[in-house]
């Protein structure tokens, strides 16, 4: 019994030993970093967390500065044409990190894989700027030397697009335009992206990464700045408990949380006092989506009735209670050049109104129907809270119908719903993120609202040359979608909220797009 | 002995077979897809990735395939942590459940046979009531409440232990601890209902009337009889608690295996799913297989192939 004992002790022991394993040096710095990434491949991803490490582990020819603002990236200059729609970079001269020199060529077979009609990425369209990248990817073309991407000489890309994109350097810093190490995919296929065998150009290289557990950066020596990376071994830890995250950046064993849904949200008045609350405004809106193919929403008069009576300041005071702004455009301001619209502020008088002129005086008539949300406190508060607005200001009988993130895709993607909760992320600094997604046919328009008027006014904008005469026809267009049709009902503008002590962590600086660099990160002694 | 473990070996593989095709079939009759995302996917990329994943062609091609994939050990992609195979999060995530789960077993285990034997010998006592107190505090508080108050205490008011994370051994020991607690106070009930019984047999008594000391009458003799509810409670225990716990890791930043349970489902993550039925299939059924087998070793009036 004893020495049965003695086995099964010491057997425990070895298991415990030999899975205990110890990180041999500490990280300069440790941040959580929202949940674990499901992939590193810059033309894949679509999630911040991935993002975030993808934009430390590759250099796009532009590139974002703490500030968010582009700045030379692999390109160190440019040149474009008159007419906005040919673009020449010069790349520097730099190397990847296993010593093999960044090329042109490393950029045009790049954006080659993410075209190309075999190759699965869900962010392809941000390519389709590029005159013929469309018809490529969808099999139309079938030349690659017909799409507007050129590899002059090993040091000179040409791109040329299909309208002047005047976004189109913001996007060069973007995921998906991001060059990889095609040799290294070739020897290694889908496992290019684990430790040890993905190359990469930006700031940092691939260390080690276990899933759910740890991914850990170290300094790229090739790097063509990389005397002004600071931080030499960064962990980033993916944690999606927002307790566990705070324990640990309290404990002091994390010095940042960089992710705004890992905040707890009770503690969220008691956290905003604090020194290391840090918030910015963010390029993301919180809204509603009205079913204009379900009557009686197909009425504009109905969903304008329903947007004016919300009392954003409401939600923004009472349950979202970080510091958001209420919305009434869909494109949050901040976009420079870009004033929106006001949109639809909380007029209970006209909203009565107009719901009687659509055929419901006092919300007579009005069949009951239900707001969708995808399982969350957040949305349940928010939902009740309108659906209460409505019912005492309308008179209207409204239900809730939660659904779990899966199933509620699913459910908006096949319109079946009446009114449904949804936020959009914009990808670049300009309007066009947002204002996209309403054109007729769209993936992400889900209201099957459709509108030539506001179809043409988005693409003549786009044709344009003038930022001044480009961004007018945007407003337009805007104002369109939010006061007259009213197909979405914005509700707040999210804001990025980051937890870290800036008396210690210098480099980290506030804007819109909510990208923080790693490699402008660095100590304060 | 051997004919008996390779009998229950073989009718093992019916038995999952029932399990994955039900989990399969439920899986892909769920609502959500998925590759369903935030941003809308392009149908034609959508379409590449059934392709990219088996999930094209008809349910019964994608079951066919999937169970000859299976059959050559291949668990398939996770649809959700691209270029990763099943296989490969299995082989990082399970043995640090493992790790964790062997070591809260051995202290539910060991802690839970303690407990419910001290409190049988001192039945009614106040040592007995004190015991059987905390088994109950213990069965209350779930994982969810316990975790975070361990936390509170013992890593944050008094600074003895890491807040979470995984690798060094002191972050260990409050993850195991609050593991092991509900499954230690209930062994310790267990224990000592049928130490009560055991106690009050014809060869404990004849034990005592050779004159044996207290201790080895209960230790070496009562204790062997006793044990066995609490040998048939453990081997579903070992299941659950070795292939990982959603609430504690999930608290303690443990990158095992539990999340998985939960989160596959939710991402409709459907090979992972699999693959997190699997194991679990697998470990009740071999432990169930050693559970028979510690009682024939443990008990030799019962007889294996009757």
């Amino acid at each position: 019994m004893r020495a049965r004992l003695f086995i099964l002790t010491s057997f425990c022991l070895l298991v415990l030993f030999s899975a205990c394993t110890r990180l041999v040096e500490k990280a300069d710095f440790t941040f959580i970093n929202g949940v674990e990434p499901e992939s590193l491949d810059p033309a894949i991803v679509t999630g911040q967390p991935d993002g975030r490490i993808c934009l430390a582990l590759f250099e796009g020819l532009t590139s974002r500065n703490a500030a968010g603002a582009i700045q030379p990236g692999m390109a160190e200059r440019w040149e474009i044409s008159p007419d906005g729609k040919t673009y020449t970079f010069h790349l520097r001269d730099t190397k990847w990190s296993n010593g093999d020199p960044v090329t042109a060529h490393d950029f045009e077979k790049s954006w080659e894989r993410v075209l190309n009609p075999n190759f699965v990425s869900k962010y392809a369209e941000q390519l389709y700027y590029i005159d013929r990248g469309e018809e490529y990817k969808l099999g139309k073309v079938t030349d690659f030397k017909q799409v507007g991407v050129r590899a002059l000489d090993d040091r000179t890309l040409e791109v040329r697009l299909k309208n002047p994109t005047p976004f189109f350097l913001d996007l060069c810093s973007f995921t998906t335009l991001l060059p990889v190490h095609l040799p290294s995919i070739a020897k290694w296929g889908d496992d290019w992206i684990k430790p040890g065998k993905l190359v990469s150009n930006g700031a940092y290289q691939l260390e080690d990464w276990r899933i759910d557990n740890f991914i850990r950066l170290k300094a790229n020596p090739h790097y063509w700045r990389a005397d002004t990376v600071r931080l030499k071994i960064i962990d980033a830890l993916p944690i999606s408990n927002a307790s566990t995250a705070f324990n640990l950046f309290y404990a002091g064993k994390a010095d940042m949380i960089i992710d705004k849904s890992l905040i707890p949200t009770l503690l969220l008045s008691e956290i905003r006092q604090q020194p290391y609350f840090q918030a910015n405004p963010f390029l993301a809106t919180y809204f509603y989506r009205f079913n204009t193919t379900r009557k009686p929403f197909n009425d504009p008069r109905v969903r304008q009735a329903l947007a004016l009576a919300i009392d954003k300041d409401r939600i923004v005071t009472r349950i979202t209670k970080a510091g958001e702004q209420p919305a009434g455009s869909f494109t949050p301001p901040g976009i420079p050049g870009y004033t929106p619209p006001a949109g639809l502020e909380l007029n209970l008088a006209k909203a009565r109104e107009l719901l009687a002129q659509a055929g419901f005086p006092n919300g007579k008539g009005f069949p009951k129907f239900e707001i969708l949300y995808n399982n969350s406190e957040l949305n349940k508060q928010i939902a009740t809270e309108i659906q209460s607005m409505w019912h005492d200001q309308l008179g209207l009988q409204v239900g809730l119908r939660t659904q779990e993130w899966k199933v509620y895709l699913n459910t908006l993607d096949s319109l079946d719903y009446d009114v449904a909760r949804s936020s959009w992320v914009g990808d670049y600094n300009d309007p066009n993120t947002f204002l996209d997604c309403y054109i007729t046919g769209r993936g992400n328009n889900r209201t099957g609202y459709s509108n030539p008027e506001y179809d043409r006014l988005v693409a003549e904008a786009n044709t344009l040359r003038d930022p001044a005469a480009r961004m007018d026809k945007l407003k337009q267009a805007e104002t369109i979608l939010i006061e007259r049709d009213a197909p979405i009902a914005p509700l707040y503008y999210y804001i990025g909220i980051a937890l870290f002590d800036p008396a210690k962590i210098g480099g980290f600086e506030p804007n819109v797009v909510d990208e923080h660099p790693l490699r402008e990160l660095y100590r304060r002694n | 002995m051997f004919t008996f473990i390779l009998r229950r070996l073989l009718l093992a593989i019916p038995v999952l077979f029932v399990v994955i095709s039900l989990t399969f079939l439920l899986m892909r009759l769920t609502p959500g897809n998925p590759f369903s995302a935030d941003r809308a996917i392009p149908p034609a990329v959508l379409k590449k990735l059934e392709a990219k994943y088996q999930l094209d062609g008809t349910l019964w091609q994608q079951y066919t395939g999937y169970l000859s994939d299976l059959a050559r050990g291949d668990l398939r992609l996770s649809t959700k942590y691209l270029n990763r195979s099943v296989n490969e999060i299995l082989a990082q995530t399970l043995p640090v459940s493992a790790t964790l789960g062997s070591l809260a077993f051995v202290i539910a285990l060991g802690s839970g046979v303690v407990l419910g034997s001290y409190a049988a010998v001192h039945q009614n006592g106040w040592q007995d009531r004190a015991a059987m107190f905390t088994a109950l505090l213990g069965i209350s508080l779930p994982a969810f409440i316990l975790a975070p108050l361990a936390i509170l205490l013992f890593a944050i008011y008094l600074p003895l232990f890491p807040v979470a994370g995984w690798g060094d051994l002191d972050q260990i020991v409050l993850p195991a601890i609050c593991l092991a607690l509900p499954f230690a106070a209930t062994i310790a009930r267990l224990m000592r209902t049928s130490m009560l019984e055991v106690l009050r047999l014809d060869f404990v008594r004849t034990a005592r009337a050779k004159g044996l000391p207290e201790h080895v009458v209960i230790f070496r003799h009562a204790l062997k009889v006793a044990i066995l509810p609490v040998v048939s409670y453990s081997g579903p225990l070992a299941a659950s608690i070795l292939t990982g716990s959603i609430v504690v890791e999930q608290i303690f930043k443990i990158p095992g295996l539990g999340p998985f349970f939960i989160n596959s489902v939710l991402n409709r993550d459907l090979f992972m799913v699999g693959g997190t039925v699997l194991v679990y299939s697998v470990a009740l059924i071999l432990f169930n297989i050693v559970v028979d087998v510690l009682y024939f070793v443990l008990d030799r009036r019962i007889k294996l192939d009757s």
